[in-house]
């Protein structure tokens, strides 16, 4: 093989015909920035729904659980075969107190695999603003665990997270909350417990994290105000959440607590099993989609590339008649190839990115339900990797076959048509 | 007298749209220096003996010698590189690659054999195409010429590498009367001073007429060996 004579010979058939090989990259560049651009907006909003869920969901969250059914005294000291019967046996009062719950949680902050932890006392309480009732949570928690877990400081969107450590009465309400009884941080609110305590609260800032069954009813507190208002002791917590560095180890390490301290500990996925599921139909469209478009473009490229050969069929059968061997034919048409697929690749890679970019500044109105202001759209550069080597290896392989194909045949049943 | 190309038995047959035998046995020497016309009319199978010969259709029971090289059975590749060292080709069409100027054309069975550099080349490149009065064409696409004198440019690609025998499929079928003549006395005096087989198929009476030896066929046999 003489590759300066055949590199030579490939660059003059580029030249030569600017027009075909211009049309040639182009067939590799709509595949690769349609794939781009598919490619990134589909994981995007798969992304982005993840992790807004993932968000506000803690990978593991210890509690207590109330069984309201409970076997009567009775029964315990009757026969099994005997009768005995007792109506309208009350369910025990039962504490929803984490017993020795901060020991826990310093126990639970030492674990090489937990990522954070945040204590909270949750209470459903009514907020009164005026005439208006509305039922919602009050969460006690220390906001800077919390905000660790759930990156509060970034979905402050009045007032100041910070304010929330001095002020004794201070409260952080959801935007969907504060919206619907027409409360404006500085505004009083009155909380009363399921008890029947009252207190009254300062609206010190407002969050949103995008998902509207928790903007629309949670409001933070310090852990010591909740306590107060449910009139509890300074050791009383009812919930625990947790982050892992791991989230697929949520299931081993919830199990595990479950069995060592009996609190009920559930993870992530069971407490999220149908949006789970949602995702992995997602992914698949996604890989679906992204497939049919692959193979789409896949084979544009190869008709493309495929033309390019056989329109050189004629040329392919003098070369080898004055003397060019097969393995020269083949390297004439790989380089063409390679350059139309480097040239063609680059291009796609950058009109992609470029379609990319203005989908991801588009302005998109989710409602209230998301916080969202454009259309999420994934840079990967992973996508972009793959794209250019999937274009490149397509019309490899597409200039390579017809190429080999025909430095095979003798060349006079080229000529001869 | 040295034989250069030994034919034995050449036999070939097309087989669409029904099986024809197209070439009978046949059997015959060419000497080296020698100028050889074949003739016969028009599917009496000389051109497809021609592209036997030459190495650019394999599809032939028989066997073929060519410099003492058994040449039947070959790779394509190995027929390539024997081609390019020692054959030369004159297509009917002048079958030049559109894209390359008439100098490149000359040039790249050179380049590709690769035994001198490339000012060499193109030197000698020139010489071949001033031998048929083309040098004032050389850097023209090739696609810009009219056909008599893109034959000329294909002949004088077949030149390049000084092969040992040069093959003709109606070398002067485009040309005009001088052209012809000057074609014809390349190629005699290629034969008689560098002892460079020709061997041209041809419909041309008189080109025929003033070669060496001429074989004339009929239905796929040779019906006279001119000898």
């Amino acid at each position: 093989m003489n590759l300066a004579v055949t590199a030579n010979i490939a660059k003059t058939h580029l030249v030569a015909k600017k027009k075909q090989t211009i049309i040639a990259s182009l067939g590799v560049t709509f595949g690769i920035a349609m794939f781009i651009l598919m490619i990134g907006f589909m994981t995007g909003v798969n992304k982005f729904l993840e992790d807004s869920a993932l968000t506000s969901t803690p990978h593991l969250r210890i509690y207590k659980e109330v069984e309201a059914n409970r076997p009567s005294v009775l029964s315990s000291i009757v026969d099994s075969n005997e009768l005995a019967i007792v109506h309208h046996q009350k369910p025990k009062d039962e504490q929803l107190n984490l017993k020795n719950g901060f020991n826990l949680v310093n126990t639970l902050k030492q674990m090489p695999e937990v990522y954070g932890v945040s204590p909270q006392v949750t209470t459903q309480v009514f907020y009164n603003f005026g005439p208006t009732q509305i039922s919602g949570m009050l969460v006690g928690v220390d906001i800077t665990d919390e905000d660790k877990l759930y990156d509060i400081h970034s979905k402050i969107k009045s007032g100041k997270m910070d304010a929330l450590l001095s002020a004794k009465d201070g409260v952080l309400m959801g935007v969907g909350l504060a919206r619907k009884m027409n409360v404006k941080t500085g505004d009083k609110v009155m909380v009363t417990t399921p008890y029947g305590n009252t207190k009254l609260l300062r609206i010190i800032g407002t969050f949103q994290t995008g998902i509207g069954q928790i903007d629309n009813v949670r409001s933070y507190c310090n852990i010591s105000t909740v306590q107060i208002i449910l009139r509890k002791d300074t050791r009383y917590i009812t919930d625990i959440h947790m982050k892992l560095k791991d989230l697929s180890k949520s299931k081993a390490l919830g199990s595990m607590l479950q069995k060592r301290y009996g609190f009920k500990a559930e993870d992530w996925e069971t407490a999220n099993e149908t949006i789970l599921v949602s995702f992995v139909i997602r992914n698949i469209l996604t890989f679906v989609v992204v497939m049919t478009l692959l193979v789409v473009a896949g084979f544009g490229i190869y008709n493309i590339m495929n033309m390019t050969v056989v329109d050189k069929m004629k040329d392919i059968a003098i070369l080898k008649a004055t003397g060019f061997e097969g393995g020269d034919i083949v390297s004439i048409f790989l380089m063409q190839a390679v350059f139309i697929g480097f040239l063609g690749g680059i291009v796609g890679l950058v009109i992609g990115f470029i379609l990319s970019y203005l989908l991801s500044i588009t302005p998109f109105n989710a409602g209230e339900f998301m916080a969202i202001d454009t259309f999420p759209v994934n840079f990967d550069p992973k996508f972009y990797v793959f794209g250019m080597v999937f274009g490149l290896v397509t019309t490899v392989l597409a200039g390579y076959f017809p190429s080999k194909k025909a430095s095979k045949i003798d060349p006079v049943n080229i000529l001869r048509g | 007298m040295e034989t250069i190309l030994q034919a034995k038995g050449i036999t070939k047959f097309f087989t669409d749209p029904v099986k024809f035998k197209v070439l009978d046995n046949l059997n015959f020497d060419v000497n080296k220096g020698e100028f050889l016309s074949i003739v016969g009319k028009s599917g009496c199978g000389k051109s497809t003996l021609l592209y036997i010969l030459s190495t650019m259709d394999t599809d032939y029971e028989g066997s073929l010698m060519m410099k003492g090289e058994s040449l039947t059975g070959l790779s394509q590749n190995e027929l390539a590189r024997f081609r390019n060292a020692n054959l030369g080709f004159v297509f009917q069409f002048h079958y030049l690659l559109p894209e390359f100027t008439c100098l490149q054309n000359v040039m790249l069975p050179a380049l590709k054999l690769g035994v001198y550099s490339k000012q060499e080349i193109e030197q000698r490149a020139y010489e071949k195409l001033a031998l048929l009065d083309m040098q004032d064409q050389a850097l023209k696409p090739s696609s810009k010429l009219s056909g008599g004198q893109q034959q000329r440019i294909a002949i004088a690609r077949a030149l390049i590498n000084d092969p040992a025998i040069i093959m003709g499929d109606e070398p002067t079928g485009n040309l005009d009367k001088k052209n012809t003549q000057i074609v014809f006395d390349i190629f005699k005096e290629l034969a008689l001073e560098q002892q460079q087989t020709i061997i041209a198929v041809t419909h041309d009476t008189d080109f025929a007429e003033k070669s060496d030896r001429i074989i004339e066929m009929s239905d796929g046999e040779i019906i006279n060996h001119g000898r």
